[in-house]
């Protein structure tokens, strides 16, 4: 059973992958949906077991590598965080394989689609179930690669395809720092498995490495290059920009890797390897920092973006800025159960956004929609739903979870965590305001959009619709049923060893114990966005305009995304292909080849040149030169004796 | 079995092939067919002996095994020796693997000479196969210099345009390094009197003379690596030779530099190796940045992949040079690897060369609407490329990074820029040719692999799979003999380091 969770999905990609063909659509259908909805119903046996039941358990499947003092087997462990992050793979997994099938039903391609999305199934259920840090950078890379080909999956269309390299590569830089940091957990602790790892990780809590030409703590090092690797993965500020662009993807691979699943899994890391970042007072500090500074970014980028697609994305970032700023002030039971809450949310907000695209022919752009609730009513509910969750308003799931966070970080009760909470307040003000205006622009006032795309305009299909009302039954009751267990009493004995606090770090604790004004403080800032999105959009619609004319300077900060794209085109795409051409031209073909090869050719040539000049044929140039060679060595004789 | 010269029936099965091919008389279309079937046939009975010696092969020693001995030159004690250890056991193996499928990929390709052609890859494997197994060092400049002969002949006859340009700067650059490392062999047989590797590796020489001895190698094993800045012979060589040409190129005589540093520079001079190390290292991490950034821009199919090759070599010479048992079987690894990798990539290039005749990325796009099985297969060595943890290109990147960052960690983190640089060149050329709009006329007739095509890449993929998730099978042999390496290196450390004290 723990096997065959982690290794259907694989069995069905490779099916679907390479007998695609044969089979044909639906064949590749019936059997991605099927392998990935028996995953996840065995999920749910395996969760009752560990989690309920308390029993962990781990398999070692095959040996991997060893070399020296490094032994690597492939192996698998199912543990509270893991058996979490089954649930939310799995099922989300499983409701965009069936939403697929209505989706791309016009594609041509769905063999290779279904396909991808096993594939990616099954990365990411490696990476969660991972026991090593190397298997784990497998299921890391591998769900790289997945969403790098489902990006890229109208690959005629160039803006996919440079999106898709973008993804990949920018993802390449976290995992370099990712990469850094198993070396230096290796040299540290002499092994790359979790177990040994964070036994001994106490005793080393003050050692010190010398590395980088610094003298520096040891795990602070580990935990830092790690949290890089986090930063790409999971789109943290600076590693932020591949994001957006990946939303050239087909829907349901937005609502999968780029906001359920794939995204979080820098923040399941960063939880996972909490035994160590316990133990680096600075590294949890960095990561609160950049998480409170994600959560404000993303949602001031969010407020002014007009793709209904990119809206949610930068949702997203910002989302994951909270998981982050959570774990920064060790509150990662809050960060696991806002993952938990939002991967049903926002599939949701994104699976509704695909509804919408696919009733208005494709249209993205939310200039172009309005007055279409009438015509979608299920649809536009659905998205209210979601909306209300990711707003956190009471009693939905967004609520539950994000106000937890909130909460942590005052009661963390340092100068970072206060920091985090300003930053989130803020953030959730925004949201709530982007949330409604996305909402009131698709949804209400006059059409925009032109009466042929409106006379198409139609309520998806059940296959559709259904994986939306069980994503939105999450959306609804999750934060509500998981609160107790996640973050409330039930907590130590849920989560059991898989988790580490140590002694001091009482955030979460001390959440439920802050005063009246900073636990409401959260909802209210959410309602008034909401207010004041019905003020701009819906009462006075002329107001955005004068806005952004009268601060022309900063809306084209947001409306460009405070510049990120341009700057590192300027500071390094550019450079790149610059200093490739000059490299090649200059340095192979100038210098090297000209000394090297070529010059020397040219120089035998030009030698032989010569040489052969001096063979003319004529006697006297002969004799002439044996004249001057005779008066020269008798010169030399003279002077040499005298 | 084992009593029998598996070695040397395993050099030398090629040539008798060659022979017969060359007994082969009559109209040239029968000629060329046998030739064909000859050289095929004998190739895979070749790689079917070589089996037999990995299966004969035993793990736990760190001994030369197999060892066939016979009189050569009495008079001086050199011999004829063949014998293979850990090190060199998966290069054999690598030679002969790659033949087979060199020659089923040329089978329609190459219409001219077919008979000679057929000739030189047998020849050529022989020469390969005699250097990785040779055990007496006169013995194996004889393989190593004998290599080049007919690899010189398959770019000068059957290679592009540029052809004569290309085999000529191929040669200059080769032979200069080679006339070094033959006055060094001069130098070390009146050292030590003898030319045989076993005894030789055991000899302490002395510790200036091993400067100008290392210097020589280097010399010689740098040009075939090839490490920056004597890698230019590469991207004509590459793009003038004939597709098979380059699989054999890039597969196995790249790997005569890296093996070569393991075989004599790290053993025989310990000492000049440890002080030139980071030498070394800055040379290959200059690779690695360098040809990445140059591979970028490359117009050409083939030039980008020769330049992203010099960048893989380059983590190999940094893993052989950290002498930490992760860093060197992570670079015997890295060649395995590359070999395999790059060879179908090369071998992909030929593809959709055959059929449209020109290695200009411009000239192609969208392929993947009409080359599924193509663009996959594509894919797989792509990411192969790029080091996916899965593929075989992982496990060699990780290793040497993994002890690099142990000897150096500056060295780790700028060698890592790699990971980054890689699949921005890689995903780029990728792109270019598969995916987009399949829009020129002339492609949209191209037809998707045939069966022999997958034949030929069938066995790539299972390998690189294979490399990839069970390694062990790969590794398990090595440890004995890089252990014994490492450990005989570090004591000549020590020695070194007593003997200074001593004199001061």
């Amino acid at each position: 059973m723990y096997t065959a969770v982690v290794f259907l999905p694989l069995f069905a990609a490779i099916i679907a992958g390479l007998f695609g063909r044969k089979i044909g659509d639906k064949g590749a259908q019936i059997i991605t949906c099927g392998a990935v909805g028996l995953s996840a119903l065995l999920s749910i046996p395996i969760f009752i077991e560990v989690v309920l039941n308390g029993h962990p358990a781990s398999f070692q499947l095959l040996n991997w590598f060893s070399s020296g003092n490094v032994e690597d087997a492939w192996a698998l462990r199912f543990d509270t965080l893991t058996a979490v992050m089954l649930i939310v793979v799995n099922w989300v997994s499983f409701m965009v394989h069936v939403y697929s099938i209505g989706y791309m039903h016009h594609d041509p391609s769905v063999p290779r689609f279904q396909a991808y999305l096993s594939l990616f199934t099954f990365a990411m259920l490696m990476l969660v179930t991972s026991d090593n840090l190397v298997q784990l950078f497998f299921g890391w890379e591998g769900v790289g690669l997945a969403s790098y080909l489902l990006i890229g999956f109208w690959y005629e269309k160039p803006s996919a395809c440079a999106a898709a390299i973008k993804a990949f590569v920018v993802n390449r830089v976290g995992d370099f720092g990712f990469a850094l940091g198993i070396f230096s957990v290796f040299v540290l602790f002499g092994s790359v498995n979790f177990d040994p790892i964070f036994a001994a990780a106490p005793a080393k809590a003050s050692t010190v490495i010398h590395v980088f030409g610094m003298d520096a703590n040891a795990i602070t090092v580990c935990c830092l290059l790690l949290f890089v690797g986090a930063m790409g993965k999971s789109a943290q500020l600076g590693l932020h920009t591949w994001l957006p662009d990946a939303m050239e993807g087909p829907t349901p691979v937005s609502a999968l890797i780029h906001a359920a699943t794939m995204v979080t899994a820098g923040v399941f890391m960063v939880a996972r390897m909490s035994p160590l970042f316990e133990y680096s007072q600075t590294a949890l500090n960095v990561v609160t920092v950049v998480g409170g500074l994600t959560a404000l970014f993303a949602a001031t980028v969010g407020c002014v973006q007009n793709d209904i697609k990119r809206i949610i994305a930068y949702s997203t970032c910002s989302q994951l800025g909270y998981m982050f700023f959570a774990i920064g002030v060790s509150a990662y039971q809050a960060g696991i159960f806002h993952l938990f809450t939002h991967a049903f949310f926002k599939a949701l907000l994104f699976l509704g956004a695909g509804s919408v695209i696919h009733a208005m022919s494709d249209e993205q752009d939310i200039r172009r929609m309005g007055g279409i609730w009438k015509r979608i009513p299920l649809t536009c509910v659905l998205m209210y739903i979601g909306s209300i969750a990711l707003a956190g308003i009471p009693p939905f799931a967004g609520y539950w979870s994000k106000d937890t966070i909130l909460e942590a970080a005052w009661g963390a009760g340092t100068p970072f965590g206060q920091f985090a909470y300003a930053l989130g307040v803020a953030a959730a003000f925004l949201t709530a305001f982007y949330s409604w205006r996305l909402l009131i622009l698709t949804f209400h006032g006059r059409p925009r959009a032109d009466e042929h795309v409106m006379a198409h305009v139609h309520e998806s299909p059940a296959v559709m619709t259904v994986p939306l009302m069980v994503l939105a039954a999450g959306a609804i009751f999750s934060g509500y049923v998981g609160h107790e267990d996640f973050i409330g009493e039930g907590m130590g004995r849920f989560w059991s060893k898989s988790i580490l606090l140590i002694d001091g770090h009482e955030a979460l604790h001390n959440a439920h114990h802050v005063p009246t004004t900073i636990s409401l403080l959260p909802t209210i800032v959410a309602v008034s966005g909401i207010a004041l999105a019905y003020v701009m959009y819906m009462f006075a619609p002329a107001l955005p305009r004068w806005l952004a004319k009268r601060f022309h300077g900063i809306y084209r900060f947001l409306l460009n995304k405070w510049y990120f794209d341009e700057l590192y085109d300027f500071l390094f795409v550019k450079p790149a292909f610059w200093l490739g051409n000059g490299l090649w031209k200059g340095g192979d073909g100038a210098v090297i080849d000209a000394c090297g090869p070529d010059g020397l050719a040219a120089v035998t040539r030009d030698l032989a040149r010569r040489a052969s000049a001096l063979q003319s044929g004529y006697l006297y140039h002969y004799a002439f030169a044996m004249l001057i060679g005779v008066a020269a060595f008798v010169t030399w004789y003279i002077v040499k004796a005298g | 079995m084992t009593d029998w010269p598996l070695l040397s029936i395993t050099t030398f099965l090629p040539l008798l092939g060659a022979a017969f091919i060359l007994s082969i008389r009559g109209e040239a279309e029968v000629v060329a067919r046998n030739a064909r079937n000859v050289a095929l046939l004998t190739s895979v009975a070749t790689f079917l002996v070589s089996l037999l010696v990995w299966a004969n092969f035993n793990s736990g020693t760190a001994d030369f095994q197999m060892v066939d001995q016979a009189r050569w030159l009495p008079g001086f004690d050199i011999s004829y020796k063949m014998g293979v250890d850990g090190i060199s056991l998966f290069f054999v193996l690598l030679s002969t693997f790659l033949t087979p499928l060199c020659i089923l990929s040329a089978w329609v390709a190459v219409q001219k000479r077919v008979k000679e052609y057929m000739i030189s890859f047998l020849i050529l494997e022989t020469m390969m196969v005699g250097m990785f197994c040779a055990l007496d060092l006169i013995l194996f400049y004889v393989f190593f210099e004998a290599v080049l002969i007919p690899m010189f002949i398959i770019i000068g006859v059957w290679g592009g345009p540029r052809r004569v340009y290309a085999a000529f700067k191929f040669f200059l650059y080769t032979l200069l390094g080679s006339v070094l490392m033959l006055l060094a062999i001069l130098a070390i047989y009146f050292d030590a009197h003898t030319t045989d590797i076993q005894v030789l590796i055991a000899h302490p020489f002395p510790v200036a003379m091993q400067t100008w001895l290392w210097l020589a190698f280097f010399a010689s094993f740098a040009v075939k690596v090839p490490m920056w800045p004597v890698h230019t012979w590469l991207p004509d060589a590459h793009v003038e030779a004939p597709t098979a040409g380059s699989v054999i190129l890039a597969g196995v005589l790249l790997k005569m530099g890296g093996y070569g540093f393991l075989r004599f520079s790290l053993p025989m001079f310990p000492v000049a190796s440890h002080d030139f190390a980071p030498l070394v290292f800055t040379l290959s991490i200059v690779a690695v940045i360098y040809t990445s950034l140059v591979a970028l821009v490359q117009q050409d199919m083939k030039k980008l992949i020769a330049y992203s090759s010099v960048a893989h070599m380059g983590f190999v010479t940094i893993g052989v040079f950290t002498v930490q048992v992760q860093g060197i079987e992570g670079a015997i690894f890295q060649m395995l690897s590359h070999g395999v990798v790059s060879a179908a990539l090369f071998l992909c290039v030929g593809v959709v060369y055959d059929r449209m005749h020109t290695r200009e990325i411009a000239r192609y796009g969208g392929l993947a609407s009409k080359m599924p099985a193509y663009a996959l297969i594509f894919m797989v060595f792509t990411m192969a490329s790029v080091g996916l943890p899965g593929t075989s290109g992982f496990i060699g990147e990780f290793l040497v990074l993994m002890g690099a960052f142990q000897t150096n960690s500056w060295v780790a983190l700028l060698a890592a820029t790699g990971l980054i640089l890689g699949p921005a060149y890689m995903l780029y050329l990728y792109r270019r040719v598969i995916f987009g709009k399949l829009v020129r006329e002339d492609l949209k007739s191209i037809l998707d692999l045939s069966g022999r095509e997958i034949a030929v890449f069938a066995p790539l993929v299972v390998v690189v799979i294979w490399m990839g998730v069970y390694p062990v099978s790969f590794l398990e042999p090595m440890h004995a003999s890089v252990a014994k390496l490492i450990n005989d290196y570090q004591l000549a450390q020590t020695a070194a380091d007593t003997a200074s004290v001593a004199v001061r």
